[in-house]
């Protein structure tokens, strides 16, 4: 039995201590909200924060994650009300959407570390998650939009 | 001059040409040593053999520039990846630490162990690059700019000698030699290596010429 601790609640899981956790997250415990992209950590769309740590979930083992603190997308806010959530929709970034857990799990670990990020920033921080339909110019003005309602508080 | 003086001094001229002889010889004396010799600081090595120091050197230097060391000892800020050393995908940059940036760290996608399969990530729990301030540059050395740079304890980490020698052993060195599917490893075993490393620090650590 492996516990781990995923957005704030306590799970026991009967999963062999080397499945990937993203398998864990979407199949054993069904929070679906983390996608499966490539497997080989090349895309980023199956981004979780372990330990406020942006982590790909198909590579990281499940053992990993066991006494560490595990937060996927469902568990970003409590009210989808984070201001990276908040600036996605308005300013409408996702098209198939199948990227966009990803793109906000790591944009989070970029805010969280960098109040103000230049575009500079945003690059070195959000290269490794890629997105078919191309909404990156959205991305990266949602990520300015969230840092500056973060700054408004 | 009378009989009883040219006993008891040489001729002025005989005088003259061995006092140039003997400038000779000292000064060769000093000169004997073309190649650099860099000191430990200890004034202690054992078996000083500058031909045997270098040739071990060659080898070290072919381990050292082949892709699993040279990949992260690169010349610019973002690491090198695969058996042609491009530019790893995603451009993760090396950080003030060397552990990358944001949601770019190392350890986000480099496990504590090989992650099964071809063109996955492998893995070490210590993975990094040098950091921004010593950042231990191998792409693009000559074999003197790197020996020289390897036995500079403000530039290689701060190791004495001692230090250096452990460094074949450290984890992540070895973990060059058990990379995962798919990638070559380094042209000669590890016990090799570390004997070629230990032969040319012990013999002197010599820096070749070229």
């Amino acid at each position: 039995m492996i516990t781990l601790n995923i957005n704030k609640k306590t799970y026991n899981l009967d999963v062999d201590p080397n499945t990937p956790l993203l398998w864990a997250l979407r199949d054993v415990v069904g929070l679906v909200g983390t996608k499966y992209g490539c497997g080989v950590a090349q895309c980023g769309a199956c981004v979780v924060h372990l330990n406020g740590e942006a982590v790909r979930s198909c590579v990281t083992k499940v053992s990993r994650a066991v006494g560490q603190k595990v937060v996927t997308i469902e568990g970003l806010s409590e009210k989808n009300d984070h201001p990276l959530q908040k600036a996605w929709t308005e300013l409408d970034v996702p098209q198939c959407g199948y990227c966009q857990a990803g793109q906000i799990m790591s944009a989070a670990v970029l805010l969280k570390e960098n109040k103000n990020p230049t575009d500079e920033d945003i690059d070195a921080a959000m290269a490794g998650n890629i997105c078919r339909c191309g909404t990156y110019l959205r991305i990266r003005n949602a990520i300015h939009l969230a840092a500056d309602m973060q700054l408004k508080g | 001059m009378n009989k009883h003086t040219q006993r008891y001094a040489l001729p002025k001229k005989t005088m003259t040409v061995l006092a140039i002889i003997m400038s000779i010889v000292v000064f060769m004396s000093f000169s004997f040593n073309d190649e650099s010799m860099i000191s430990n600081g200890e004034n202690e090595t054992i078996n000083n053999d500058s031909v045997e120091s270098v040739k071990a050197f060659m080898d070290v230097y072919k381990v050292l520039m082949s892709p699993r060391c040279m990949n992260c000892h690169p010349s610019g800020d973002v690491p090198l990846q695969g058996d042609d050393s491009h530019l790893h995908t995603m451009l993760p940059q090396r950080g003030k630490e060397g552990k990358g940036v944001y949601a770019m760290k190392c350890a986000n996608c480099h496990q504590p162990e090989n992650t099964p399969g071809l063109h996955t990530p492998p893995g070490n729990p210590n993975w990094h690059l040098p950091p921004s301030d010593m950042r231990m540059v191998f792409q693009g050395k000559t074999v003197q700019e790197l020996a020289k740079q390897l036995l500079d304890p403000s530039k290689n980490g701060h190791k004495n000698k001692q230090q250096l020698i452990e460094h074949a052993d450290d984890g992540l060195v070895k973990a060059g030699w058990d990379p995962g599917e798919g990638r070559t490893l380094p042209p000669m075993s590890h016990e090799e290596f570390k004997k070629a490393w230990i032969t040319w620090i012990n013999t002197g650590a010599y820096a070749p010429k070229q």
